[in-house]
């Protein structure tokens, strides 16, 4: 591995974000709308079901991480649209970088992004609804370092079949992370899922994050079997991941794909 | 002469289709190589198994004396790539664009290399222009200094010339050929012009549905089709 190859192509990208002030906006403007609407939303139904403690901040709580897992795959698949939309995919596959390289810089610029989305939101957060997600103190990592892993992950599979099967894939890179949300359980207990979901979110990384944060919002400690659960199921997609990834680049050579996305 | 390139019976198979057809050649250092043929003749499919961008069915490429397979890296050090059909990215200026692929290739002094280029290609004075901004004109020259960048002992050019005007195509040929004799670079060439590929190419490889039919100096390839000129001999080829 390369590491000014790797910066590189993450500098390409800081220019682009530089210069472009609707790709700026991208980064904060759904973040910032999602927690603006579904705040007061959360904070209004609070005052009417009384029975749940804690309403407000379950809800801001399971937006700002999920907002963590949607924008580390979106960093990724994202990124990779640019330069197929801007037709310099192929100026960069000629050049010395490695594909291992080129995955290494994508989730260089998913993390930046998502620092700059994610602060934002956790500013807002404490400003608008008096909500500090900072005060899960060092829970607060492992439930974000997996969220980021399992968005990787994603983003690492979608950016594959984009690859594969060209502009047509492209909708995956904006929808596909919410395939895994109702079995994140995201916004309730797994425990109101029926059974064979509850079967399905034992193996969905991101369903145990959001169990630990319940309970950590209940005043309860982290759990940490769900934790090592979520971090070797991530071990495992990750890998399986960019395995896929090269599996994928291999064949889309093969097939002389690679000139072709875009088109 | 110092073979800097050496094909040998490369082939392409797309789904039993055979794109490239057991092909050899070899390209010498400081040769401008032409590559010609009708739309399917297989010479993009070469160009890019060439470049690394679709892996050959059989066959052995070997550049600067090395397989391809096995020494990507050290290769695609040493070449550049432009073409008519490949972009850079638009938000980003001038500058960024060739700081970043300055970058890439490991460019020492990137800043004064970016300057020599842009001087050389004659569009300094948009250094700091997002190439959004460009006429079709700039923007190839900027590719072609983006492909400079490293100072490429071969350079590999699709159609470099395809989107612009006569004046500016005629001064990218002339600088192009400037920078051969000065820097003894190879260039394979691909082109529909045909009146370039004479003027440009040392030598000019026909292909016609995947195979070489022809491979000589352009008054070598008049000669054997009795033709005035390679464009005639094209339209003898492509109309079979």
């Amino acid at each position: 591995m390369n590491i000014s190859r790797i910066l590189a192509y993450t500098t390409r990208h800081l220019y682009l974000y530089r210069r472009s002030l609707p790709r700026l906006m991208e980064i904060f403007y759904w973040p910032v709308l999602d927690l603006v609407v579904w705040g007061f939303i959360s904070v209004y139904l609070s005052e009417y079901r009384g029975g749940l403690p804690a309403f407000v901040s379950f809800f801001l709580g399971a937006l700002i991480l999920w907002d963590v897992l949607f924008r580390s795959q979106q960093g990724i698949s994202v990124s990779f649209l640019e330069d197929m939309w801007s037709r310099n995919l192929l100026n960069i596959f000629v050049s010395p970088i490695t594909p291992s390289e080129y995955i290494a810089s994508l989730l260089v610029i998913s993390f930046i992004k998502l620092l700059f989305a994610s602060t934002v939101m956790v500013f807002l957060a404490w400003l608008l609804y008096s909500f500090n997600i900072l005060t899960f103190g060092f829970h607060l990592i492992p439930l974000v370092a997996n969220l980021i892993v399992m968005g990787w992950s994603v983003g690492i599979v979608t950016t594959a079949l984009i690859l594969r099967f060209g502009q047509e894939a492209e909708v995956l890179a904006w929808g596909i992370a919410f395939l895994f949300q109702p079995v994140s359980a995201v916004f309730y207990p797994v425990e109101v899922l029926p059974p064979f979901l509850q079967g399905i979110a034992m193996f969905i990384p991101s369903s145990h994050v959001f169990e630990g944060m319940r309970a950590v919002i209940s005043g309860g400690d982290l759990p940490v079997e769900k934790m090592v659960w979520a971090f070797g199921l991530n071990c495992m997609y990750i890998f399986i991941s960019v395995v896929f990834f090269f599996w994928i680049f291999r064949r889309v050579k093969e097939k002389g794909l690679l000139t072709k996305i875009g088109e | 002469m110092k073979t800097v390139l050496e094909v040998r019976n490369l082939t392409k198979y797309f789904n039993g289709f055979k794109a490239v057809d057991t092909i050899s050649f070899d390209m010498y250092s400081g040769e401008i190589l032409g590559l010609l043929g009708p739309n399917g003749a297989g010479k993009t499919t070469t160009l890019q198994m060439l470049l690394g961008l679709t892996t050959p069915s059989g066959g052995e490429i070997r550049i600067f004396g090395l397989p391809f397979e096995g020494h990507r890296e050290e290769i695609l050090h040493r070449v550049n790539f432009s073409s008519s059909y490949v972009a850079l990215p638009y938000s980003l200026t001038v500058r960024e664009n060739l700081m970043v692929f300055c970058r890439l290739y490991g460019v020492e002094k990137p800043e004064r290399k970016i300057d020599e280029l842009l001087d050389i290609f004659e569009i300094r004075n948009i250094k700091h222009i997002p190439a959004r901004r460009l006429s079709s004109g700039q923007l190839t020259r900027l590719c072609l200094a983006k492909a400079l960048l490293n100072d490429p002992d071969i350079l590999f050019l699709d159609e470099p010339t395809a989107s612009l005007d006569p004046d500016i195509a005629d001064k990218t040929r002339g600088l192009l050929r400037r920078i051969r004799e000065e820097r003894g670079l190879s260039i394979l060439y691909t082109s529909h012009n045909m009146k370039e590929m004479e003027e440009m190419s040392d030598r000019v490889i026909f292909m016609d549905r995947g195979r070489i039919i022809a491979m000589d100096k352009p008054e070598g390839i008049l000669r054997r089709y009795s033709g005035r000129s390679l464009e005639e001999v094209f339209l003898k080829i492509a109309r079979g």
